[in-house]
């Protein structure tokens, strides 16, 4: 049995920015809900960004929210070249916890601070390091 | 009446080199062009006998595939063996550094050190550098979702002008300033000024920044010459006194944080800071701040207390901000046109204000300044330093 295969089968991954991409491949979003407080934490981690308890569990997130911010983005980073322009924003989820990422299927003219998103998952997994399918944002 | 603060560490001499393309030379180089003029300037001063440590802000080992920079500086300097120390905080790294040289200063272990910065940059491929440049956001949710530098900074002026209205022109309007200012320079990299029109009508970065929003990339250093107050005198008789130094940190994602408008770790610097100094942000007479992007600068006038939060767009509007206006920002010309070898930005900030306080500013020199201020930032905000600095009388 493979280590990845040892890995899936554990029942309560730890909270690592590995685990969220793997639950990626998966089509989940998931979190950690701080056990005191309540606050949903995202990216995962072993402590609440909130109130630094370090009691939390595993909650996944319906991937639905409002976009805070957002940039087209017309000089990219030298691997994003081919898809230039494209889009970027700061979603917060209904769930309060926010990440960042590219906004696809939407016209560029209809970016808008407030107007609700959808998560989605891309279902290639790159080549390169790190070997994760990227989550992003659409116009739900 | 004010209660005058102790000072922290007196700045008794400075030098920086000039900003912009320097081919053929190694940043090791660099630095020594810049400590060479802080040492011409302070003739009292026996580098070799009097200098009792070193501290050297550096962004990047890639730039010049160079790791280990300190005693290498040491060395090029002839200070061998005094202790030296490199501080990373991407574009605040001498920001922190001249923390660490008041710490050094303060813990009564160092009489006088040499505090500076520097960064090699130009001889790289623009799309190498901005790939580096980027390494400073989280790799994993920013980087890799392909969210340029430039884009976290788009971000918060999307953010900011939807929030409070303000403009493009406003945006613009600060690089015109610090244009202006950089001609005034000799050392500055841009010598030239522009218009409103010219930044509008330059490409698309990441919208809605343009190309002149943007801060350019440089070679250069930094460097100041600090002693314990007491011993200030035995080397100057125009000391400058940091009476303030204060530090925060946020989250390194823009992403993790609550609102996208406002520099809170500026803030919170500026507050602790101006309670060292004693003093209120409306006495400060010359200000540099971090214009890597024209709305850090905006942000920066909110997060300093120069403006309620949403009115930097006026404060550049009304020209206070301008040379000659009631509260001069960025008589170096600034990020923007003075250049911004990241790592040397935060001492070159204190080197400006060193100039302005002691009467040395040539054609820029801000009449009578007493009391200046410096606001140095680390990527997106995830650092922010702020000295308070005071002309010793």
């Amino acid at each position: 049995m493979s280590i990845v295969e040892v890995t899936r089968m554990t029942p309560t991954p730890p909270p690592t920015i590995e685990s969220f991409y793997r639950f990626c491949a998966e089509k989940k979003l998931m979190g950690v809900r701080c056990n005191r407080c309540t606050k949903v934490t995202v990216p995962p981690r072993s402590v609440c960004s909130h109130c630094g308890a370090s009691d939390l569990s595993w909650t996944e997130l319906q991937g639905k929210g409002r976009l805070v911010t957002y940039t087209v983005i017309h000089l990219p980073p030298a691997q994003f070249q081919a898809i230039a322009p494209y889009a970027i924003g700061i979603v917060e989820f209904d769930e309060g916890a926010r990440l960042p990422g590219m906004i696809k299927d939407t016209p560029f003219e209809n970016l808008k601070i407030g107007m609700e998103l959808q998560t989605d998952f891309e279902t290639t997994t790159p080549q390169e390091w790190p070997r994760w399918p990227r989550y992003f944002f659409k116009q739900s | 009446m004010r209660i005058v603060a102790k000072p922290l560490a007196s700045i008794v001499s400075a030098g920086v080199t000039r900003f912009g393309i320097r081919e053929g030379l190694y940043s090791r180089e660099l630095f020594v062009e810049a400590a060479q003029e802080a040492f011409q300037g302070c003739p009292n001063l026996s580098p070799k006998k009097d200098v009792d440590g070193l501290f050297v802000g550096q962004m990047s080992e890639s730039y010049e595939h160079q790791a280990h920079v300190a005693p290498m500086i040491a060395d090029w300097l002839g200070l061998l063996p005094v202790p030296a120390f490199r501080s990373e905080a991407a574009c605040a790294s001498s920001g922190v550094a001249l923390r660490c040289a008041i710490y050094a200063i303060q813990s009564g272990m160092h009489e006088v050190v040499v505090v500076g910065g520097v960064e090699k940059m130009t001889h790289l491929r623009t799309a190498a550098v901005t790939e580096m440049l980027g390494m400073a956001s989280d790799y994993p949710f920013e980087q890799w979702h392909g969210i340029s530098f430039p884009a976290i900074f788009a971000m918060m002026a999307t953010a900011h002008m939807n929030e409070y209205g303000t403009t493009q022109e406003q945006l613009a309007k600060v690089a015109v300033k610090n244009h202006e200012n950089g001609m005034l320079n000799p050392k500055a990299q841009f010598q030239k000024t522009i218009t409103v029109d010219d930044v509008l009508k330059s490409r698309t970065v990441a919208s809605p920044l343009k190309l002149y929003d943007c801060s350019p990339i440089s070679d250069g250093a930094s460097c100041l010459v600090l002693a314990r107050p007491g011993l200030a005198r035995n080397f100057t008789d125009t000391p400058v006194h940091i009476v303030g130094s204060a530090q925060a940190q946020d989250t390194l994602g823009l992403f993790e944080r609550e609102d996208v408008t406002t520099m809170n770790v500026t803030k919170l610097a500026a507050r602790k800071a101006y309670e060292m100094a004693g003093i209120r942000p409306e006495e400060v007479d010359v200000t540099e701040v971090h214009d890597c992007f024209t709305i850090a600068e905006i942000m920066a006038y909110e997060a300093l207390g120069f403006c309620k939060p949403g009115e930097g767009g006026k404060l550049i509007d009304e020209g206070i901000t301008r040379l000659g206006g009631k509260r001069p920002v960025n008589t170096s010309g600034g990020l923007k046109a003075k250049g911004h070898p990241v790592g040397a930005t935060g001492t070159a900030q204190a080197c400006e204000v060193y100039l302005q306080l002691t009467g040395q500013a040539g054609k820029r020199q801000v009449k009578g300044a007493e009391i200046g201020l410096t606001s140095n930032i680390g990527g997106s905000a995830a650092t922010g330093v702020v000295h308070v600095y005071r002309r010793g009388d």
